[in-house]
C-alpha cells in the first residue's frame, strides 16, 4: 500500500471515528450519553473540517469548522442537557428491536451505503472522496436510529446526527457548500431544536411523558 | 424594489406581530400586511410580464413567468386567508379553544410562513431554496399544535419528523447537485448552486450523479407535496391544525414544494437524456391519485376528507408535469391555480361548518343550508368545483390532462378516469347530507367572512369559462420554460 500523507491519514481516521460513533449512538439507550456522543460527533466533524481547511487552504472551511464547534459542540448539547434536566427523561424504554439485531441491520446498511457512493466517488475530485461512503452510512444509520426508538428525544438525536452525516458528505464530496447555504442550514438546525424544546413541553404537559406510544391514535380507522 | 417589499413586508410583519403581542387589532394588521405583500407581488408580476425575466440581488433571486405566477397566487391566497381568519379565530377564542397569547403566536408565525414560501419561490439558489423549505416546516409546526390537544400534538410531531427526514434527503440531493455542478462551473462554489447557471450548463452535468440527486430531491420535496407513500403527515396536519392553516398548507405549501420538484426536474432532464425523471413523476403522481381516491371513502372527518382530496389533486398535477410537453405543463399550472383557490375556499367553509356543528365529524354535521345558506352553498359549490364539474376551472385542467394522457400515455387514462370517478362518488356522497338534511348546528358569535370563499370560486368559474389571453400567454410562457 502506498504511503498516504499524514493529513490524509488523520482525515480517514476522523471518518472512521464518525462511523464508529454512529454505531455507538445506535446502541446507546441512556439519553445523556446520547447527547455526549452527539457532542463528540460534532467535535470530530469540526476536526475533520479543520484538517481539510489546513490542507486545502480554503478560508470558508475555517469558518465552517468554527460554526460546527459553536453550534454542535457547545450550544446544542447545552440546550439538550437543559431540556433533559427539566423534563427528567434519562433512559429510553426498551427499543422496538433488540440491540444486536439493529446492529446487524446497521452492517448491511453500511455495505449498501458504499455501493451507493460509487458513482459519486468516481465523479468527485476531492482528496476526501473515499469517505463519501461513510457519510451516506452515517445518514442511513441515523435514519435507522429514528425508526427504532420510542422516546421523542432519541428520535431528535437521530435527526441531528443525520444532519451531521449530510454535512460530512458535502465536505468530503466538494469541500463544503457555499457559505450562505451553510449559514442557512445552521440557522435552521438551531431553530429546529428550539421549536422542539417548546414542543416537548407541550407533549409533556399533555401526556406527562415523552413516550411516543401516546402519539399513535391518529390512524385510518376501519 | 418590488421584490424587496415582497420579502420585507411579511418578515417585518412577523416581527411586529410577535413583539406587539396580543393586540386587539392584530388580525387587522395581519390582513393589511398581507394586502401589502399582494400588491408587491402584483407589481412584480407586471414588471416580469412587461420586461421579461429578472435577475436581482447579485443573481441570488431569479423571477420568470413560472415562479411569478406562483408568487402572485401565494400572496393572493395569503391575503384572502388573512381576511377569513379574522372572524374565524375570534370565534375560536370565544369558544374557548384558544387564548389571546396563542393568537399572537399564530399571527406572527403566519407571516413568517408566508415569508419562507415567497423566499423559496423567488430565490435562484437551490441551497437557499432548501433552507426556505425547511423554514416553512418549522414555522408551521407550532401552528399545527396550536390547540394543544393530544391529536394536534401527534399531528405536529409526525409533521416535524416526517418532513424533517424528507427535507434531509432533499439536502443530500442538493449536495449531489452541487458536486456535479462544481465540476463544470469551477470550484469557487459561488455560482454552482444558482439555478440559472445550472440551467445553462445542464447538458454537461454528469448524468448518473444527477439521476441520483433527482431521486433524493423528489423523495425530499415529494414528502412535502404529499405524494403517496410519503403522505402520512398531511391529513393529520390538515385536520388537527386551525382551519386557516389547513387552507394555506393545502393551497400554498403543496404548490411551493411541487415547484421545487419541477425546478429540479428541468435541470435533471437536461442532463440524463432518459425518461427517468418523467417516469418517476408519473408513477408517484398516479399512485397518489389512486390511493387517495380509495382512502377518501374511509374518511369521517370533514377536514381529513379534503386533505386526501389535496393528495389526489397534487398527484394529478405531478402526473401532468411528468408527461411534460406544452399542453400538459399548461394544464398542470392551471390545475395548481384552480386547486389552490378551490381547496382553500372549501377549507374556509368546512371550518365554519365545523364551528357550527361543534365537531369535525362528518356524521354530525347536518343541514348547513337551513342554518346558514352561504356556508352551505359555499361548501356545495366548492365541492362540485373540486370534483371537476363543468364549467369550473378544475374541469378544464383535468380535461386537458386527460386528453394529453390519451395521446401520449394511453395506458394511464383508464386508471385516472376510474380514480376520478371514485373520488367523485366518495366526496359527493359525504358532502350532500352535510349540506342538506336536518340541522344540528348553532349560531356563531361573529359573522363569518365568506367573501374570500365566493371570490375564489368566482375566479375558478371564470378560469373554467374563459382564460384571458394575457393569462394564457403567461401560462404558456411558464409551460415553455418547464419544457419536457
Amino acid at each position: 500500500m502506498a504511503h498516504l500523507p499524514l493529513g490524509q491519514q488523520l482525515l480517514d481516521s476522523c471518518a472512521a471515528l464518525l462511523l464508529l460513533l454512529s454505531f455507538a449512538m445506535l446502541s446507546q439507550r441512556r439519553v445523556v450519553t446520547l447527547v455526549n456522543l452527539y457532542a463528540v460527533q460534532g467535535a470530530v466533524l469540526a476536526a475533520a473540517t479543520l484538517l481539510l481547511a489546513w490542507r486545502t487552504g480554503e478560508t470558508h472551511l475555517y469558518i465552517s469548522a468554527a460554526l460546527t464547534v459553536g453550534l454542535k459542540v457547545v450550544l446544542l448539547p447545552w440546550l439538550l442537557y437543559r431540556l433533559i434536566r427539566k423534563l427528567e427523561v434519562y433512559r429510553d424504554t426498551e427499543p422496538l428491536f433488540n440491540v444486536s439485531g439493529t446492529m446487524l441491520v446497521g452492517l448491511v446498511i453500511v455495505v449498501f451505503a458504499f455501493s451507493l457512493a460509487q458513482p459519486i466517488t468516481r465523479l468527485a475530485s476531492t482528496a476526501t472522496r473515499s469517505s463519501i461512503g461513510i457519510a451516506i452510512a452515517v445518514v442511513l444509520l441515523s435514519f435507522l436510529m429514528m425508526i427504532t426508538r420510542r422516546k421523542a428525544i432519541s428520535q431528535v438525536m437521530g435527526f441531528l446526527s443525520m444532519e451531521n452525516g449530510v454535512l460530512f458528505g458535502a465536505m468530503s464530496a466538494s469541500y463544503g457548500m457555499p457559505m450562505v447555504v451553510e449559514l442557512g442550514i445552521a440557522l435552521d438546525v438551531l431553530v429546529a431544536v428550539l421549536v422542539l424544546g417548546v414542543f416537548f413541553f407541550q407533549i409533556r404537559e399533555r401526556f406527562d411523558s415523552l413516550d411516543l406510544h401516546h402519539l399513535e391514535s391518529l390512524k385510518e380507522r376501519e | 424594489m418590488e421584490l424587496l417589499l415582497l420579502l420585507i413586508l411579511p418578515i417585518g410583519g412577523a416581527a411586529w406581530l410577535g413583539i406587539t403581542g396580543a393586540h386587539r387589532r392584530a388580525p387587522e394588521v395581519n390582513a393589511v400586511v398581507s394586502l401589502g405583500t399582494f400588491l408587491a407581488a402584483c407589481a412584480l408580476a407586471v414588471r416580469v410580464i412587461r420586461h421579461g425575466d429578472l435577475l436581482l440581488g447579485e443573481e441570488q433571486f431569479f423571477i420568470d413567468p413560472f415562479n411569478v405566477f406562483l408568487v402572485t397566487l401565494t400572496a393572493f391566497v395569503g391575503l384572502t386567508t388573512a381576511l377569513f381568519s379574522r372572524p374565524y379565530m375570534r370565534i375560536e377564542v370565544d369558544h374557548g379553544r384558544l387564548t389571546p397569547r396563542r393568537l399572537r403566536l399564530y399571527h406572527s408565525m403566519y407571516q413568517l410562513f408566508m415569508f419562507t414560501m415567497l423566499l423559496a419561490l423567488t430565490t435562484n439558489n437551490m441551497g437557499l431554496m432548501w433552507v426556505a423549505m425547511e423554514g416553512a416546516t418549522l414555522s408551521t409546526v407550532l401552528l399545527v399544535t396550536l390547540y394543544r390537544t393530544p391529536g394536534s400534538l401527534e399531528a405536529g410531531w409526525k409533521y416535524f419528523i416526517l418532513c424533517g427526514v424528507g427535507i434531509a434527503q432533499a439536502l443530500f440531493g442538493t449536495i449531489l447537485l452541487y458536486v456535479a455542478a462544481e465540476k463544470v462551473l469551477g470550484s469557487q462554489g459561488v455560482t454552482a448552486l444558482l439555478w440559472t447557471h445550472l440551467d445553462a450548463v445542464k447538458s454537461q452535468l454528469e448524468p448518473t450523479v444527477l439521476a441520483l440527486s433527482f431521486v433524493f430531491l423528489l423523495v425530499g420535496y415529494g414528502t412535502k407535496v404529499g405524494l403517496v407513500p410519503l403522505h402520512s403527515w398531511l391529513p393529520d396536519a390538515h385536520a388537527e391544525g386551525p382551519t386557516p392553516i389547513s387552507a394555506v398548507l393545502s393551497g400554498l405549501l403543496l404548490n411551493v414544494a411541487l415547484y421545487a420538484v419541477v425546478r429540479s426536474k428541468v435541470l435533471v432532464e437536461g442532463s440524463v437524456h432518459s425518461q427517468l425523471p418523467s417516469r418517476l413523476l408519473m408513477g408517484f403522481g398516479l399512485v397518489s391519485v389512486v390511493v387517495a381516491a380509495l382512502l377518501l371513502w374511509r374518511q369521517r372527518d370533514i377536514k381529513r376528507l379534503f386533505a386526501y382530496s389535496s393528495i389526489e389533486h397534487m398527484g394529478i398535477a405531478t402526473f401532468a408535469f411528468g408527461m411534460g410537453g406544452p399542453i400538459a405543463n399548461f394544464a398542470a399550472l392551471l390545475h395548481m391555480t384552480v386547486h389552490s383557490l378551490t381547496k382553500s375556499s372549501i377549507f374556509f367553509t368546512a371550518g365554519h361548518a365545523a364551528q357550527k356543528a361543534g365537531t369535525q365529524e362528518i356524521d354530525r354535521i347536518r343541514g348547513l343550508i337551513t342554518l346558514s345558506p352561504t356556508v352551505g352553498w359555499g361548501l356545495m359549490l366548492g365541492s362540485l368545483a373540486i370534483l371537476g364539474v363543468p364549467p369550473f376551472g378544475v374541469f378544464t385542467s383535468e380535461f386537458l390532462i386527460l386528453t394529453t394522457a390519451m395521446r401520449t400515455q394511453p395506458w394511464a387514462t383508464p386508471i385516472l378516469l376510474a380514480a376520478l370517478a371514485v373520488a367523485f362518488a366518495a366526496i359527493f356522497s359525504k358532502v350532500q347530507p352535510m349540506v342538506f338534511g336536518e340541522t344540528t348546528g348553532r349560531r356563531l358569535p361573529h359573522a363569518p367572512a365568506l367573501l374570500p370563499v365566493f371570490a375564489h370560486l368566482a375566479i375558478v368559474l371564470l378560469l373554467g369559462l374563459y382564460i384571458p389571453p394575457y393569462l394564457a400567454d403567461w401560462y404558456r410562457a411558464a409551460a415553455h420554460l418547464i419544457g419536457g
